[in-house]
This record gives structure tokens, C-alpha cells and sequence, in this order.
């Protein structure tokens, strides 16, 4: 085996090259979130705002645009789940456990980031199936074809108004999204103290950041649901 | 003061151990934490019990060598202060206070409160030294270092090494101990030279003896008798990365 080869496997074999793998891979994570929640914000903007906005997405770069991303995004995500669980594999069978616990100042979302972080796993998968795949509901069918600017396309405003207009779903959606702010507010901190970037000097400034990104994360993802399952938004 | 201790007892590193419980009567309230067990086992002793083992050496907070989890808490409640530091002025009477080692694989119970933590001698020999030719010291003053850079080594060097930031972590990570001892030495001109080294050397052998991995949970920098701060985790993780892309493309 050659140099390269040989520091790379040693690397991402090592508890802190793990690690900032993890922190490496959250990092398009934290910043598709955002993009994310633009587009869907349209929804409030009006059907022909959103219809366009997805029809726009979908012919970019000659409609590769959006593979390449879903692909990326995806794999990110894979490498991140697959390395969180083997670090919280060793982590469990490093410790054995005290008979009378105690945490000093451990905060309860970095706590329970596997948890947090599995539910949002069972939820990306859901999501997909729900509105990208769109398994087990017509969303792909006749009724959500409609016209922007004469051409054809994908009635993205109608699905969401339907989808989140069934209650479990809704439901579903809010308690993994709630679940995603405790995950981003412990997550977004470490990337920065993973990577070396964190000091007591920027420590208030960064845990700052990282809450106001979670919550605005999760008030605007929120928001959706909210306006259409409780108060009727569009339905 | 009477307290109910709830200690584990573990005969050697094969028992399974468990949980005993013991009457400690008429505390002074100015003894100190390991004082109150020696009274306690005191009156083990006179009723023809075996002690209860427990690692102590200076007592006054400076070896590292006590090793008490109190009440889940390495140390015991106090910030930046060793178990045998503590007084039982800080409890009240009749409490009920939990008494266990220090909790990690790497760090085998050998008996009752007593843990092997020769694990981290063996970080230490990877790479917690500096290489230099026996001979007459060096002035001083010989070699400038910058105040920053003085005060960062030294800050990291009252490491005392006593592995309570293991014992506090969730996951028993050592890396609090091995960045501490790590800056230490690569803030300073001497230890420059082998930083590289150093880092690559002391997280391999972390690694292996069976520590788990940082969460960011800074739970080792609040149970750290010495306050240690885990600015230095952040300085290792980026020296390892630096280390590996060194080791990748410029060490022959
Ligand atoms: S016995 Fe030396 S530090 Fe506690």
C-alpha cells in the first residue's frame, strides 16, 4: 500500500479523523437546510410562485442540476450516519456505566443526538418516499400536473396544501423537525470545535449562532405545517 | 455529621463487584473527603471488615493520584478541586453519597475505588516527550518564547493527569488528557520540532488502549480539578489533521 493510501485508512479509522469527517459532512447539510426552506417559504407566496420555483429547479443545468445535488446531498448524508454510528458504537462500549449518574454540564440536545439523529434519518426516508418518490399517494398523478407559463409542470403548491393536510403526516413532520433543532443546535457548535475553528474567545459567539440557526430552522419548517394542517392555509 | 455511603466494592478485576452500603458517624465537618473514608474504614477494620481501597498520595491536590466519582461527579461537586481537597463541610448531615471509581474499559478497576490508569503512561511514551541530548541545561532564557504561546503551555501543563476528565465523559474519551499534555509541549519552541510526531504518535495509542470519542459535551473541562480547557481538544484536532496531511505528502 502506498503512503496515501496507507494515512488515509488511518485517518478515517481514528477517533478524531472520524469525527471530522462527521463535522465535514454535516457542513452541506447545514447549508442546504436554508436553501431548502427558501423554496419552500414560496408556498406562502402563491401556487404560481412555488409551481414555478420547482419547475425552475427541475430544468437547470438541463434538469441534471437537481440530480447532482440529490446525489451529493445524499451521499453526505450516508457517509454522516454511517460514521456517527460506528463513533457512538465505540463510545457505548467504552464506558461502563455508573451505578448513580451524573452530568455537570452536558447539554440535554448533545445528549441525545443519536436519537435525534436517528429520527431524522427515519424522516429523510419518509420524506423522500412522501414528496420526492411520492410512494403510496397519487402525488405524481394527473390531478398535480398543472401549466406554468403554458409548459408543463409538477403542481408542487396542491401536493404540499394535501400532503400536510393529513394529520399524521403533519405530525410526523413537526416532532422530527423539533428533533432536527436539538440535532443543529449541538451539531452546528461542534463543526466548528471538531475542526479546530472554536476558542474560548468565539465559544459564546458560535453556541450563539448555532441556536439562532436552529431556530430559525425549525420556526420557518414549522411554519408549514402549521398554516395548513391547523389553520387551514390553502385547503 | 452521619452520612449513608453507598460505595462499590469490587475484590479484584475478575469480581463483579456491586454496590455496599456503609454508616459513616460523627464526621468532623473540617475532614477532608478521603479523611472521612479513613474513619470509615476505621471502623471497618475494628469490626475485622477489609478497608475500602482508594488511590491517595499528596492529599493536597497536586498528584493526581486520588480517584473518587462523587455522586456521578469525578472530583465530587466542586469545580477545579481534587477529591482530597474537598471537605464534608460541602455536604449536609444525613446525606446519602454515592462513591464509585472512575469509570472507563480503559481504566480496569483493580479493587474497590482503586483503577489502572497506566494507559496513560502508555500515551505519554507515543509521544508526551521531548527528545533532547543529556547535558549541561540551557540558560533560560536561551530560547525567546512568545507570552501567548508561554501562558498557553503552561496552562496546559497543570495537567495533573489524575483521568477524572475520562471518568466524566459520556464516552470515556481521554481526549482532554492527551490535548493537554499535547499543547503543553507543542506551544514551546523545544516541542515544536517533534509536534508532528507527537500528536500522530499520542492519538494512535489513545486510540487503541480503548478510550471512546469526543462528543463536545465539555463534561471533562467542568469535572477537571485543574480546569483544563478544552480550547486545547479544538488545538489537537486541527494539529491531527495537520499531522496526517504532513505525514501523507512531506514526511519521508
Ligand atoms: S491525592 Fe494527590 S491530588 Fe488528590
Amino acid at each position: 500500500m502506498n503512503v496515501l493510501a496507507r494515512t488515509t485508512t488511518s485517518f478515517a479509522r481514528s477517533s478524531i479523523g472520524k469525527k471530522i469527517i462527521v463535522a465535514l459532512t454535516g457542513i452541506p447539510l447545514l447549508l442546504f437546510l436554508p436553501g431548502h426552506l427558501a423554496g419552500n417559504l414560496l408556498v406562502f407566496v402563491g401556487p404560481d410562485a412555488i409551481n414555478e420555483y420547482g419547475l425552475w429547479l427541475h430544468n437547470l443545468g438541463h434538469g441534471a442540476a437537481v440530480w447532482v445535488a440529490r446525489a451529493g446531498l445524499l451521499a453526505v448524508f450516508a457517509i454522516h450516519v454511517i460514521v456517527t454510528i460506528q463513533l457512538t458504537r465505540q463510545n457505548k462500549a467504552a464506558r461502563p456505566a455508573y451505578a448513580h449518574p451524573g452530568t455537570i454540564q452536558a447539554s440535554r440536545s448533545s445528549r441525545i443526538m443519536i436519537w435525534s439523529g436517528l429520527t431524522i434519518l427515519a424522516f429523510v426516508i419518509y420524506h423522500i418516499l412522501h414528496f420526492t418518490a411520492r410512494v403510496g399517494n397519487d402525488f405524481g398523478g394527473a390531478a398535480y400536473k398543472t401549466t406554468v407559463h403554458g409548459e408543463p409542470a409538477h403542481d408542487v403548491y396542491k401536493m404540499m396544501i394535501d400532503g400536510f393536510s393529513w394529520a399524521p403526516a403533519s405530525i410526523f413532520y413537526m416532532i422530527a423537525l423539533t428533533l432536527l433543532c436539538s440535532h443543529l443546535s449541538h451539531g452546528f457548535a461542534s463543526v466548528f470545535q471538531t475542526l479546530g475553528l472554536r476558542s474560548a474567545k468565539t465559544e459564546g459567539l458560535i453556541k450563539f449562532l448555532g441556536w439562532a440557526y436552529a431556530l430559525v430552522i425549525w420556526l420557518g419548517f414549522l411554519s408549514i405545517p402549521v398554516a395548513i394542517w391547523i389553520f387551514g392555509y390553502g385547503r | 455529621m452521619n452520612l449513608t455511603l453507598k460505595v462499590w466494592r469490587q475484590d479484584g478485576p475478575n469480581d463483579k463487584g456491586r454496590i455496599e452500603t456503609h454508616e459513616a458517624r460523627d464526621i468532623p465537618e473540617e475532614a477532608s473527603f478521603l479523611e472521612m473514608l479513613d474513619i470509615v474504614n476505621e471502623g471497618i477494620i475494628t469490626g475485622g471488615g477489609a478497608p475500602i481501597a482508594f488511590d491517595h498520595d499528596c492529599r493536597e491536590g497536586i498528584c493526581g493520584t486520588c480517584s473518587l466519582t462523587i455522586n456521578g461527579v469525578p472530583h465530587g461537586p466542586d469545580r477545579g478541586v481534587t477529591a482530597c481537597q474537598l471537605h464534608m463541610r460541602r455536604f449536609r448531615d444525613g446525606d446519602t453519597i454515592w462513591i464509585e471509581p472512575f469509570r472507563a474499559h480503559a481504566f480496569p478497576v483493580l479493587k474497590d475505588l482503586v483503577v489502572d490508569r497506566s494507559a496513560f503512561d502508555r500515551i505519554i511514551a507515543a509521544g508526551g516527550y521531548v527528545s533532547v541530548r543529556t547535558g549541561a541545561a540551557p540558560d533560560a532564557h536561551a530560547i525567546p518564547v512568545e507570552k501567548e504561546n508561554a501562558d498557553a503551555a503552561f496552562d496546559a501543563a497543570t495537567c495533573i493527569g489524575c483521568g477524572a476528565c475520562v471518568a466524566a465523559c459520556k464516552n470515556a474519551s481521554a481526549m482532554l488528557f492527551v490535548s493537554a499534555k499535547a499543547s503543553h509541549l507543542n506551544h514551546l519552541p523545544q516541542g515544536e520540532p517533534e509536534k508532528h510526531r507527537r500528536v500522530l504518535g499520542m492519538v494512535r495509542q489513545m486510540d487503541e488502549e480503548g478510550f471512546g470519542n469526543c462528543t463536545n459535551q465539555y463534561e471533562c473541562e467542568a469535572a477537571c480539578p485543574k480546569s483544563i480547557s478544552v480550547d486545547n481538544i479544538a488545538l489537537l484536532n486541527r494539529n491531527y489533521a495537520a499531522a496526517t496531511a504532513h505525514e501523507a505528502a512531506v514526511a519521508p
